[in-house]
């Protein structure tokens, strides 16, 4: 107990001694696993490299200036596949991910030893494969191009999207789905009535984040052929071709940063 | 017109909550239900239109047993029970023509009611109802820009247009300030009487209860302790209900209360 009293006088610490005690231990054991790991990375490192490494730097960026501006003119297309990748993506993956999230939500969903665990094994399955992996199964399953990007997209925001979602119907107050339950509504009206205005905000906030973070992930699909801007990226690095790196770089952080900017702004006329 | 016949409610925790309630109301009569906190007031109304569902008795709704009715032909009976509830639980983030107008969901198809396509003849009492209420100039309004008060009227337009033949009303005035509390009371009673209407009011203000129900209804732990007309509500009887008090300065405070009013009404009529 915290609160303990010795000669008359009450005294309070947050913790007991044993509980004290056992946290310092704990912080011990922490510190003697970063440690050991620290000595295992070190030995498996050629130091020598790493001393190199700041000469290196400075001769790859020296390489890599001036941009090859001209070759802005091939980048146009892929630049378009990669936001459209993200955007395609995102709409599947919302599509397949409303039912999903009202099967997992407690409240709503129509079986709660039956169905939800289905739910929140298919948002689980979905959440714990990368992007990049998904592209990388799609490519030898459908052939590389666009329609595998979006796919991987797809499938990968399938779970982040069910999950936000359901949690936020979870989150909802039960008094105003009750009203309308007492007008004698159909569990149609109930939910339309009831549920989805109150949903509304998260769904469009979640949405929109989404599609921020796909836009970014479909950056690098191309790496492994699964189309737009990643497809120049790779081609361009593995043929030395610094300075068109250099350019490609550039325009990712510009799109990521106009993708950014808008979804902000929409997030911002709808909450 | 409504009649309760020994109803009995235990929770899934073990509680019973009702211990065999009977209770009989006419048509039009306004019946106020008191107790303390937890004496199942709120599981008494919430039976009649089974948003909770009773354990054992019957409730019969003029010639129309309720406890005994399957899924469909339930919302067809909660379309003749109008709700009222503490919070107002309205759905926030719709109208407050789309709130009025979900009264009617129990009449309206499912796609007629998504697409916001009412009858014209619901659309003219919505707005007869908000004029009676005085707020017609508010009906494209959201809901939740409106006051305490604004939002606990636009409840009871929801729950008249149903065209109910009783309501239930459920604490209405518990998050109100006392001169807000009062107006409610008094709308909602103006209102039984001209509809004809029968209510049960839950209640914890026994002052509030007195000035404006003709019939008390005094519930202790889930027993009906007291019944008859608000002016034999002596300090026994509240004692009974509410446990061990000086009661006194409670009802003086009501005679007193009432002549003040009567004197402030008339000083008001005469200016």
């Amino acid at each position: 107990m915290p609160s303990s009293e010795q000669n008359g006088i009450k005294s309070w610490q947050l913790r007991t001694r044993p509980e004290q005690l056992l946290r310092w231990f704990f912080w011990l054991i922490g510190i003697a696993i970063f440690l050991f790991c620290w000595r295992l990375i070190s030995e498996k490192t050629i130091w020598m490299f790493v001393e190199d490494s700041p000469r290196q730097a400075i001769d790859m960026a020296e390489r890599m200036v001036p941009p090859k501006w001209e070759y802005m003119g091939k980048l146009w297309i892929p630049v378009w596949d990669t936001i459209n990748i993200a955007t395609l993506g995102t709409m599947l993956a919302i599509l397949i991910a409303i039912p999903i999230a009202f099967c997992a939500a407690r409240n709503t969903s129509p079986s709660l030893t039956f169905v939800r665990p289905i739910a929140l094994f298919i948002i689980v399955s979905s959440r714990s494969i990368n992007s990049l992996i998904w592209a990388l199964m799609l490519v030898t399953l459908i052939g590389p191009g666009v329609f595998a990007g979006v796919i991987a997209i797809g499938l990968r925001s399938i779970g982040f999207c069910a999950k936000l979602l359901y949690e936020a119907i979870e989150e909802i107050d039960p008094n105003q789905v009750e009203a309308i339950e007492a007008t004698g509504a159909s569990k149609a009206q109930k939910l339309s009535y009831g549920i989805v205005p109150q949903i509304m905000p998260a769904f469009a906030g979640i949405s929109v984040f989404r599609w921020d973070i796909n836009i970014r992930e479909s950056t690098v699909l191309g790496l492994v052929g699964a189309g737009g801007i990643g497809l120049q990226l790779d081609s361009s690095i593995s043929t030395l071709a610094w300075t068109q790196v250099s350019l490609i770089l550039i325009v990712i952080l510009g799109t990521v940063v106009v993708s950014e900017w808008v979804s902000a702004k929409i997030r911002h006329a709808i909450i | 017109m409504l009649r309760i016949d020994k109803l009995v409610k235990q929770y899934k925790t073990g509680d019973i909550a009702l211990k065999g309630v009977s209770l009989e109301i006419p048509k039009g009569q306004v019946l106020a239900l008191i107790g303390p906190s937890g004496a199942g007031k709120s599981t008494v109304i919430r039976c009649v239109n089974r948003l909770v569902e009773p354990t054992e008795g019957k409730i019969w709704l003029n010639d129309l047993e309720l406890v005994s009715l399957s899924s469909a032909a339930l919302r067809r009976a909660r379309r003749r029970m109008g709700m009222i509830f503490q919070e107002y639980a309205l759905v926030e983030r719709l109208s407050v023509m789309e709130n009025v107008l979900s009264g009617r969901l129990g009449y309206v198809g499912f796609w007629r009611s998504f697409f916001r396509k009412y009858p014209q003849n619901d659309i003219n009492e919505a707005y007869r109802l908000l004029e009676r209420v005085e707020l017609d100039h508010m009906a494209d309004k959201r809901a939740d820009e409106l006051s305490g008060g604004q939002r606990q009227r636009i409840g009871i337009c929801r729950a008249l247009i149903q065209n109910p033949d009783l309501l239930l009303v459920d604490e209405p005035t518990a998050s109100l300030d006392p001169k807000t509390s009062r107006q409610i009371m008094r709308l909602i009673c103006d209102l039984c009487q001209e509809r004809q209407l029968a209510a049960i009011i839950n209640i914890h203000d026994v002052h509030l209860a007195q000035m404006f129900a003709k019939r008390i209804v005094g519930l202790q732990e889930g027993k009906i302790v007291y019944d008859g007309p608000p002016d034999s509500l002596t300090p026994d009887v509240l004692t009974q209900i509410y446990g061990e008090e000086d009661w006194e300065a409670t009802i003086e405070e009501v005679e007193d209360e009432e002549e003040i009013e009567i004197a402030m009404e008339t000083a008001g009529a005469s200016s």
